[in-house]
This record gives structure tokens, C-alpha cells and sequence, in this order.
């Protein structure tokens, strides 16, 4: 009973790193562009949540107003931002590394200024408290709203990317931008869809982490490096590999803290992924390209 | 202006001069100009600055970005602060946190720091093993790049949550603090602050000048062309891998002895200074001075000090928006930071460029240090 | 890739001309720590304060930016309410109070950076800030050595005393241990500790663990999350199946939203299994949720809702400079009055030197918001009545119960047996 109990914090935990890590996985794979301020976009989710709460009275539905809506602010920043600099600077990948960590910085004063340093509470949904009890386990009722929207969002992605023009002018695009450029693909309008999407699923995972925690301004950089590890562990280029490594991550921290401390735990989980890359320098799945880079 | 135009000229009599020049503005005006206080001020820049020439080299001249110097930084202080904790105690004695938190007994892993010998040696031997284990690691599996730089943070994460975990015999969060002496000296005495000051300053013209020596070395050379090709390196016969892990040895140790120096002239470490936010914080000096030339890391890391210290004195919040604002400037819109400008500017002027042709690959000193004085 | 010639005498010019530098700055080195002059020389820096005039000026000194900024702007803004109320008083000895701020930006080493820049360069008489334990830790060197004052406003714990440093905050004795008493007499009898990973949950958890063994309490879990941890499944789900009487709760500013979150999420509640915290204070409770926290217990030395003529009028004061949806907190209320009681005692002393000031300070009575406090002149700590409060649906917390009479301060906890050996 323990140990299901622990499996479905592992399960859990990897599902909320899944969120965070799905559309820095996208915006990293097709440009190879690592955006640090990823995790503000999910800050600035989680604050239209709050916003949007203290719009629409019922707590009931604000959660759903709230999703969409923070897709589209995640997304709509992610657009800014590439508009107006990441698109400057796609020969110099790890110099938007720190531009990003400079934009990060900014959102996070930005934020404080706006709606103060303490955190504020966004209440969930009542038919989202108390838990569900299988077999004498109780299973929270938000951890399995978050475990289902991450289901849902790999899907919908999935599908987008297999099923949609649009999925395969971004697959081609990743997976060699020269000749998708020679075959009539706009890169230029490919990226900035990327992106988009990319961002507002931070703006998505931003909406669901008010169901677990505090929002403030640094909510975003609380979940920032492990989703770069996830990225980094699950490889470029497919979502499988971004799904197992989070799933793994999830597990390992939640079985770690669980035989040790959440301190040792932590450091046990980077352990294990810089092992893991000796093995596997690309990472779980890695989309096989022509560059040498 | 006679002075100046003779910096600028070209070739090896200006780098001479300018070093001269940084030497007496350090070692004999700033003493006598600035109070104790601002004096110790500038000690703890100068430390940061070597951990910003490190930078320079592994990252500028390499292309290594790494966002976990303060890992180095952080043991090189530690191990230094544990000295320092062991001499108090005196000998046998016991660090009076540890009678506080710990057991009252002090570790094994610390009985070594007990000699200051060995202290010394340990404070560049450890960094240098580690970075030499996880280099090598790292670059023989070609994990480059971005990913590079993520594993590098998350070590820094790991290290700084590690730190605070073992509060019986790190510290904690409060991490070590309270010094008194510093092999054997009174360390609130304003004489001995003073000297401490002057070692750091030594010390960081000591590793400017063998950056210099490494960068117009054959290392030198072979370090910028990893970083523009590293495939073609390897094509030509050469190891990248062993290339890379001796430019991040570097790196660590000159990050690792910037730390032990900042121990005894801040008189505290703790996990806030080694931990991710830190360490990036490292990179921003580095790249508004120009992170491939020779005093552009020293130069820009001093004067983000300097500014971050009197910005927050003015406006709290002031200085996040002003370093958000130097990361976004700087990095998209001068990727050579400030020194590229002082080469283009000469380059229009002077027609006998001899230099390479990437303007960042080449040491590109600054027309005249003036800005070493906060 | 051209190989350059390197000019080895100019090289060696500058090592030589570098060595003899270096010779000449180690020549100028000043006291070792064994020669005899090493007491005097500790003071050498000498009090710059300027009493001439009139006004005097006081440093603040608390983290306006970074992460600890949520709790530490609060004690700035009662800080400068106090400043404001004894300047329109007539000031301290006459003199206007003239406040210097300093940022500490949450971060230890800038605690120490900005402290000696208030003693030495701004000549400062006193000042008044930190929180976490890592900046007193981080300032008290600065304090001592420079022998000037600080009053440091937050519970902490314990096992310290330095004659540079007045707490006005609780000592454990003043609120872990009266908390525990209060739960004994509840008939808890066993406990499952939860705290963030550093130095006060530390400390405080090893003093719970010493209490529990003399008093036939079973401790039956003790964790700890890394400061800023999200993630409490893991740590829920052990507390869950301990099945303790109650919780007692060290966790730290954004680790109580998401613990507390999954603890109600997972089905538990003040009715079956009460948590106790000593770090939720009124301001907290906003972020938290109501909702979440509801019913559950904290353990302070002062509420908003404490009912007195000095609290009464704190409280409007407060509420009618930084608005009416302001609440105020214990660590805000004991700033506020550090700042009268250092009034007292330089009133005592009839001078702001340091040394009067310390002689002056011992039996120094101030009416405070949260009752009558006395400075206890021997450890620097004052006397407290502790308040186990029981947090409403209002959001305010209101008191359960009360210790009989104010707590003398007893930092290392020398008058209980069964904390021998604790320090």
C-alpha cells in the first residue's frame, strides 16, 4: 500500500514535470534554443489564474477559463520574445541561453512589482478537493486533474505533430531546416508557431501548478532546472523521449525521497542523469539529423 | 593623451603597459585612496573577477558556457573556511557550530583541512580533480553545448542543496562564517584586511598573466579552433575532449582560489553564494567586458560588482531590472561586450589589423584600464 | 591558425616586478592573533557616531529584493511606522531620528556587506533588521567587531547571545517549548516532525526530540525539504501512514502552500490530525489559501487579534498607513517595539554610546502591543508571554491559550533538565 501510494507520487511528480518540460522539449528540439524563461511563462500562467479568479466568481469554472487563457498569454510572451530576440540569435544558441535568463529576470521584478512580493492563493474548484479513495488508497483529486491534462496535452501535441500540415512542417523543419527552407517551408513562420505552442504549454503548466503550490514570482524557477534535466535525459526531437523522462524522473525522486531525504533524493536524481548521458550523450530518443553539430 | 595613444597602439609593449598600469592603479593607488571599507569591497570584487577569468578562458576562448563555477567557487571557499574554523578551534579543538548543531565531533573528511599545507593544496586539488573527472566525462561522450551548460547547472543545484543539507558539517544555510584569524593572523585588525586585499590583487595579475601566456600559447590557439570547429580539430588529429577539460580545470581552479580568497576578506560562505542564480551571475561581468579578450572578463566583472553594490544602495529593486536589462543588451546586442567595441574602433583607425579573423577570438586588452577603480 | 612568438624577457619583467609587489604588500601585514595587542586592536575601527547635531541616525537593515523580501518588506514597514511615531514624539533624547535603509537582498554575504557599511561609513547608532538565521549568523562578526548594536526582530533558535545583538523575537523557550507543553497537556502523545532543510527546524527538532524522550511523547517521523520544495507527496504520504496525534511544523515561507495544499488534498484535517506551525503568521495565510489551513494551530508570542489598549492602537496605525487589508504579525510587532526599547534604554542611559547603552539595558520595561516586555540584561532577550493561536476562517489567528505570565529568556535552555547536553 506504501508502495502504490509512492507510485502514484512517482507517476504524479512526473506527470507535473511533463508539463513543464513538453514545450521546453518543443522550442529545444526545433531550435535548438534553450529559453530560461520558460519558467516565467508558467509564472505568468499561474498568475492569470489568479487574475481570471478574481474575475469569474465561481471557483467551479474559473479553473477552465483559466487553462485556455494561460496557453494564450504563455503563448503570446513566447511570441514577443521571439519576435523580438530570439529570432536574432539562432546561430548563437547558447548566447540565448542568457538572453532568456536576462528576460526571466526582468518577469520575475516584473511580476513583483505588479502583484506584489507574498504569494497569493488560487483556491481550486471544489470538485477538485478531497480525494478518491481505490481500495484504501486515496489518490488526490488534483494530482489526477494534472496527471490528465498531462495526458491530454502529449496528445493533443502528438496528434498535432503526426496528423496536421502544420505538425510536418515543424517535424521537417527539425529535422533538417536547410532542405525543409529548399522545399518551400518558411522557417521563419514554423519557429514562431513553435514557439508559441512551446510557451503556452508553460502557460498550461503554469495554470496547474496553482492546484499544488504557492503562486509568486519565482514560482517558475522552482521547477526550471529539473525540467532542463528532463529535456536534456529524454533527447531531441520526440516527445516519447521527453514523456519517459520525466515519468523516470518522477519516480526516481519520489522512490529516492522516499528510501532517504528529499535533499539526498535530489542529488541522487542529477547523479543518476549525468550517468545516464555517459551512456546515451543524445539522450533517451534523439531524431537522427545530417548536422555534425 | 600621449599615454593612452601609446596603449593603443598595436602589439605586445601596450598589453606590458597595461598590465603595469592595472598592477600600480591596484596594488599602490587604491590602498591609499579608498577606506577600509570600500578597500574590502573592491578585495571581495577582485575576488569574483577570478572566477571571471576563468570564465573568460573556458567559455570566451572555448565556447565551454558553464553555469556551475559556483560549485568551484564554492569549495575552494569552503575548504578555506574550514581551515579557518580548525585554526580558531585550535588544535584538537571542535568548530563551535558543530558543538551547536552537530555531534561535538569533528568528521573525518575535515581532518585534513587541519593543516594549513595541506588546506592550501586541497583548495586546488579538489576543484581541479572533480572538474577533471566530470570534464572528461562530459567531453569525451561530445555532451557539448547546451547540454553542457544544463548539466553544469544542475550541478551547481545539486551541490548548493547538498551544502544545505549537511548542516552538521557544512554549516547549513548559515554556512561558515566568523573567522578570526587567517594562518595566524588577527583577521579584525584594518593591517591585516589591508594585506589581505593586496594578496587578492596579486593573485588576480597572476592569472591574468597566465591566461595571457595560455592564450598565445599552442593551447591557446587550439582552444578557439574547438570552439569554431570542433569536429575539424578532431579531424586534424587533435583530442578536443583533453582540449576542453584542461580549459575547465583551469577555469575551476582560478574559480576555486577566488573562492578561498573571498573567505577570510568577506569573512562568510554560505550555499547562497554557490548556487545557481550565483553562478550565472558570474557570466554577466564576463560578457559585458568581452569574453574572449584578455581584461574584458576583469574589467566587466568588477564594474557589475561595483554597480549592483551602489544601484542597490539607491533602488532595491532597480538592480534585477538593470542586470535583466545587461544580460538582454549586452548578450543579443554586443555579443563581444564592451571590448569589441574598443577593437572595432581601433581596427577603423589602424589598417595593419594582423589579428585573426574573428574579432573575438583574438586577446583584445582594453584601451586603458581606468575602470579597475571603482 | 599562426603560432605567435612569445618574448620571454618581457615575461619575465613581469613576474619579477610582480614578485617584488607581492613582497612589499605581505611586508605590511598588521596583529597576529596570539601577539597581546590583539584585544585593542579589535575596536581600532572606533565609533564614528555624530551626536552633535540633532538628529541621530538609525540603520534598517532588511532584504527589499530577493526571495526573503515577502516577509522581510513587513518589518521594514513597521520599522519605519515606529521611526515615524517617535520622531513625532519628540524623537530619542531629543533627537530626530534619522533612518538609513539598506537592502540586504536575502543573500548573508550582503547582510555583512551592508552592516559594516552602516557602522563605518554611514556611522549609524544602531541597527535594526535581518531575519533568517544565515544573516544574524553572517552580521553578528561585523557587530562584534566593530562594537556597535543590532536588534534582530524574529523568533530563532536559540543557543546564542552576544553583547552586540538584543532579540526581540522569541528564544525556543519562549515558543517551542510552551508550544510542546500545550499539546502534552492536549494529550498528544506522539509527533511527527516536518521542516525545511536548515538551521532553525534543525535545532528546533533536535530540542522537540529531547522534550519528547522526558516526556513520553513518541517522535514517529522526522523530514525535511530543501528550502523552496514543491513537491509534498512523498512527505504527506509519510505522515499519513505515521498516523501521529499531531504535526509539528517547521517549514519555511513557500513550502507551507504546498504542503498544507496536499495535506488537505490527501484527506487530512485539523480534526484528526492538527498541525502546528511556528513559522505562519498572519501574512501567510493570505498565500496559503484560508481554506487549506483553516483550524490549524500556530504558536506565537503575539496575534493581530491580541486585545489590548497597545495593540489597539498599533494595529490602527498600521492599518491607516499601509491599508486596511494589511495585517500585522509577530515578527513585525517585535520590531516595532525593538526600535521603542532601544528608545528606552537610550533614555535609561541618557547617551547612544554603546557601551551606556549595554550597561542601561538590563530590567528596561516598554508596553508593548503583545503585553509588558522586560530586557533581560545578562543573554540581551526579552521576556514574552507565549500564545498558541488557533487560525480562524477570518483568516486572523486567535488565541487558544495563553502562558500564565510572560517567559523569562533562557536562550540555552539551562533551566530544564532535560535539555542537558542540548548546547
Amino acid at each position: 500500500m506504501d508502495i502504490l501510494s509512492q507510485l502514484f507520487a512517482g507517476l504524479s511528480l512526473g506527470s507535473v514535470l511533463l508539463l513543464a518540460a513538453l514545450g521546453l522539449a518543443l522550442t529545444f528540439g526545433q531550435m535548438g534554443v534553450i529559453n530560461m524563461a520558460h519558467g516565467e511563462f508558467m509564472m505568468a500562467g499561474a498568475y492569470t489564474a489568479f487574475v481570471v479568479q478574481g474575475v469569474v466568481s465561481g471557483a467551479g469554472v474559473s479553473l477552465l477559463v483559466a487553462l485556455p487563457l494561460g496557453f494564450v498569454v504563455g503563448g503570446l510572451l513566447g511570441l514577443l520574445l521571439e519576435a523580438t530576440l530570439i529570432h536574432r540569435m539562432y546561430a548563437r544558441p547558447l548566447d540565448t541561453l542568457l538572453v532568456t535568463w536576462g528576460v526571466a529576470l526582468v518577469l520575475q521584478q516584473v511580476a513583483r512589482d505588479v502583484f506584489g512580493a507574498p504569494n497569493v492563493d488560487v483556491s481550486a474548484p471544489t470538485w477538485l478537493s478531497g480525494a478518491v479513495e481505490i481500495g484504501g488508497l486515496a489518490l488526490p483529486r488534483t494530482r489526477l486533474f494534472i496527471l490528465g491534462l498531462a495526458v491530454a496535452c502529449v496528445v493533443a501535441l502528438t496528434l498535432l505533430l503526426r496528423a496536421t500540415p502544420l505538425g510536418r512542417r515543424i517535424r521537417a523543419v527539425v529535422q533538417n531546416r536547410d532542405l525543409a527552407e529548399s522545399s518551400g517551408i518558411s522557417s521563419r513562420t514554423t519557429d514562431r508557431i513553435t514557439f508559441f505552442l512551446g510557451s503556452g504549454l508553460a502557460g498550461i503548466a503554469g495554470v496547474a501548478l496553482t492546484l499544488l503550490g504557492s503562486v509568486g514570482p519565482t514560482l517558475g524557477t522552482s521547477y526550471i532546472v529539473d525540467a532542463f534535466l528532463v529535456v536534456v535525459a529524454g533527447g531531441i526531437g520526440q516527445i516519447k523521449g521527453t514523456v519517459v523522462a520525466a515519468l523516470s524522473l518522477g519516480m526516481m525522486q519520489a522512490f529516492f525521497e522516499y528510501s532517504t531525504t528529499a535533499s539526498v533524493a535530489k542529488v541522487l536524481v542529477f547523479v543518476a542523469v549525468v550517468a545516464f548521458l555517459q551512456v546515451r550523450p543524445q539522450g533517451l530518443v534523439s531524431a537522427r539529423t545530417r548536422s555534425l553539430a | 593623451m600621449t599615454v593612452l595613444d601609446k596603449l593603443l597602439a598595436p602589439g605586445r609593449p601596450r598589453v606590458l603597459l597595461g598590465f603595469a598600469l592595472a598592477a600600480v592603479l591596484l596594488l599602490a593607488v587604491a590602498p591609499v585612496v579608498l577606506s577600509p571599507f570600500r578597500l574590502g569591497l573592491l578585495g571581495k570584487f577582485l575576488c569574483l573577477a577570478m572566477v571571471a577569468v576563468g570564465i573568460g578562458l573556458a567559455w570566451g576562448r572555448g565556447g565551454l558556457l558553464t553555469l556551475g563555477q559556483g560549485v568551484y567557487f564554492g569549495l575552494g571557499a569552503y575548504i578555506m573556511a574550514m581551515h579557518l574554523k580548525l585554526a580558531d578551534a585550535g588544535p584538537d579543538g571542535v568548530p563551535d557550530f558543530m558543538l551547536l548543531y552537530g555531534t561535538g565531533e569533528v568528521p573525518a573528511w575535515w581532518e585534513p583541512m587541519r593543516s594549513p599545507g595541506l588546506a592550501l593544496l586541497l583548495i586546488v586539488l579538489v576543484p581541479a580533480a572533480l572538474a577533471g573527472l566530470l570534464g572528461w566525462a562530459v567531453f569525451t561522450r561530445r555532451v557539448r553545448g547546451a547540454y553542457f551548460a544544463i548539466l553544469s547547472q544542475a550541478l551547481a543545484a545539486a551541490f548548493a542543496i547538498l551544502l544545505i543539507g549537511q548542516q552538521q558539517t557544512t554549516g547549513g544555510t548559515n554556512g561558515l562564517n566568523g573567522f578570526r584569524g587567517f594562518f595566524g593572523y588577527d583577521l579584525s585588525d584594518p593591517a591585516n584586511q589591508r594585506m589581505l586585499y593586496l594578496i587578492a590583487a596579486v593573485v588576480l595579475l597572476v592569472m591574468v598573466a597566465v591566461v595571457r601566456q595560455l592564450t598565445v600559447s599552442r593551447f591557446g590557439e587550439l582552444l578557439v579552433a574547438v570552439r569554431d570547429g570542433e569536429d575539424r580539430v578532431r579531424f586534424l588529429g587533435y583530442d578536443p575532449a583533453a582540449v576542453k577539460t584542461v580549459a575547465y580545470v583551469v577555469a575551476a581552479v582560478m574559480a576555486a582560489i577566488g573562492g578561498a580568497l573571498f573567505v577570510p576578506i568577506v569573512g562568510i560562505i554560505s550555499p547562497a553564494d554557490v548556487g545557481v542564480v550565483p553562478s550565472i551571475g558570474f557570466l554577466i561581468g564576463v560578457a559585458i567586458g568581452g569574453r574572449a579578450s584578455l581584461l574584458g572578463p576583469v574589467l566587466g566583472s568588477i564594474a557589475v560588482s561595483w554597480a549592483q553594490t551602489s544601484i542597490s544602495e539607491q533602488f532595491p529593486s532597480g538592480w534585477i531590472y538593470f542586470q535583466g536589462a545587461l544580460f538582454i543588451g549586452v548578450v543579443a546586442f554586443l555579443p563581444g561586450g564592451l571590448a569589441s567595441l574598443a577593437t572595432r574602433r581601433r581596427r577603423r583607425a589602424t589598417s595593419d589589423d594582423d589579428g585573426p579573423d574573428d574579432p573575438a577570438a583574438r586577446p583584445a586588452p582594453q584601451p586603458a584600464p581606468e575602470g579597475s577603480t571603482p | 591558425m599562426r603560432h605567435r612568438p612569445t618574448s620571454r624577457p618581457a615575461a619575465r619583467l613581469a613576474v619579477t616586478s610582480l614578485a617584488a609587489l607581492s613582497v612589499l604588500s605581505l611586508a605590511a601585514c598588521g596583529a597576529q592573533v596570539d601577539s597581546p595587542q590583539t584585544e585593542g586592536s579589535a575596536s581600532a575601527a572606533g565609533s564614528c557616531v555624530d551626536t552633535s547635531g540633532d538628529s541621530v541616525k538609525v540603520g534598517f537593515l532588511n532584504s527589499l529584493s530577493g526571495t526573503m523580501a515577502i516577509s522581510e518588506q513587513t518589518v521594514h514597514d513597521s520599522l519605519q511606522l515606529a521611526a515615524a511615531e517617535i520622531n513625532a514624539d519628540g524623537g530619542v533624547l531629543g533627537k530626530q531620528l534619522e533612518i538609513v535603509t539598506e537592502d540586504g537582498q536575502s543573500e548573508p554575504t550582503v547582510f555583512a556587506e551592508k552592516a559594516t557599511k552602516l557602522i563605518t561609513s554611514d556611522c549609524v547608532a544602531a541597527v535594526f533588521g535581518g531575519w533568517t538565521s544565515a544573516s544574524r549568523k553572517a552580521m553578528l562578526p561585523v557587530f562584534e567587531s566593530n562594537d556597535s548594536l543590532l536588534f534582530y526582530p524574529v523568533q530563532y533558535e536559540g543557543l546564542e547571545s552576544s553583547p552586540n545583538i538584543f532579540y526581540t523575537g522569541a528564544t525556543t523557550n519562549q515558543q517551542i517549548v510552551p508550544a510542546l507543553d500545550y499539546l502534552a497537556e492536549q494529550g498528544v502523545t506522539s509527533l511527527f516532525l516536518v521542516g525545511s532543510d536548515y538551521v532553525f527546524p534543525r535545532t528546533a527538532n533536535k530540542i522537540i526530540n529531547a522534550y519528547a524522550q522526558a516526556h513520553g511523547i513518541e517522535i514517529v517521523g522526522e523530514e525535511y525539504a530543501p528550502l523552496g520544495h514543491t513537491d509534498f507527496s512523498t512527505i504527506v504520504n509519510k505522515v499519513k501512514s505515521a498516523d501521529a496525534d499531531a504535526v509539528f511544523n517547521t517549514l519555511n515561507g513557500d513550502s507551507n502552500v504546498a504542503f498544507f495544499k496536499e495535506y488537505t488534498n490527501a484527506g487530512l484535517s485539523a480534526e484528526d490530525m492538527p498541525v502546528l506551525s511556528v513559522s505562519i503568521a498572519e501574512e501567510e495565510i493570505g498565500g496559503i489559501g484560508v481554506e487549506n489551513v483553516v483550524g490549524q494551530l500556530t504558536a506565537w508570542n503575539y496575534y493581530e487579534t491580541v486585545e489590548s489598549p497597545e495593540n489597539a492602537a498599533f494595529v490602527e496605525a498600521f492599518k491607516a498607513e499601509y491599508g486596511q487589508d494589511r495585517p500585522t504579525s509577530d515578527p513585525m510587532e517585535a520590531a516595532y517595539t525593538s526600535l521603542y526599547l532601544w528608545r528606552e534604554m537610550v533614555e535609561k542611559a541618557e547617551s547612544f554610546a554603546v557601551a551606556d547603552v549595554q550597561e542601561a539595558a538590563d530590567g528596561v520595561t516598554y508596553d508593548a502591543p503583545e503585553g509588558t516586555v522586560v530586557v533581560d540584561g545578562d543573554n540581551h532577550h526579552i521576556s514574552k508571554t507565549s500564545l498558541v493561536g488557533k487560525i480562524g476562517d477570518d483568516g486572523l489567528i486567535h488565541t487558544e491559550w495563553s502562558s500564565e505570565e510572560p517567559i523569562e529568556p533562557d536562550p540555552y535552555l539551562e533551566g530544564y533538565d532535560w535539555a542537558d547536553g542540548l548546547s
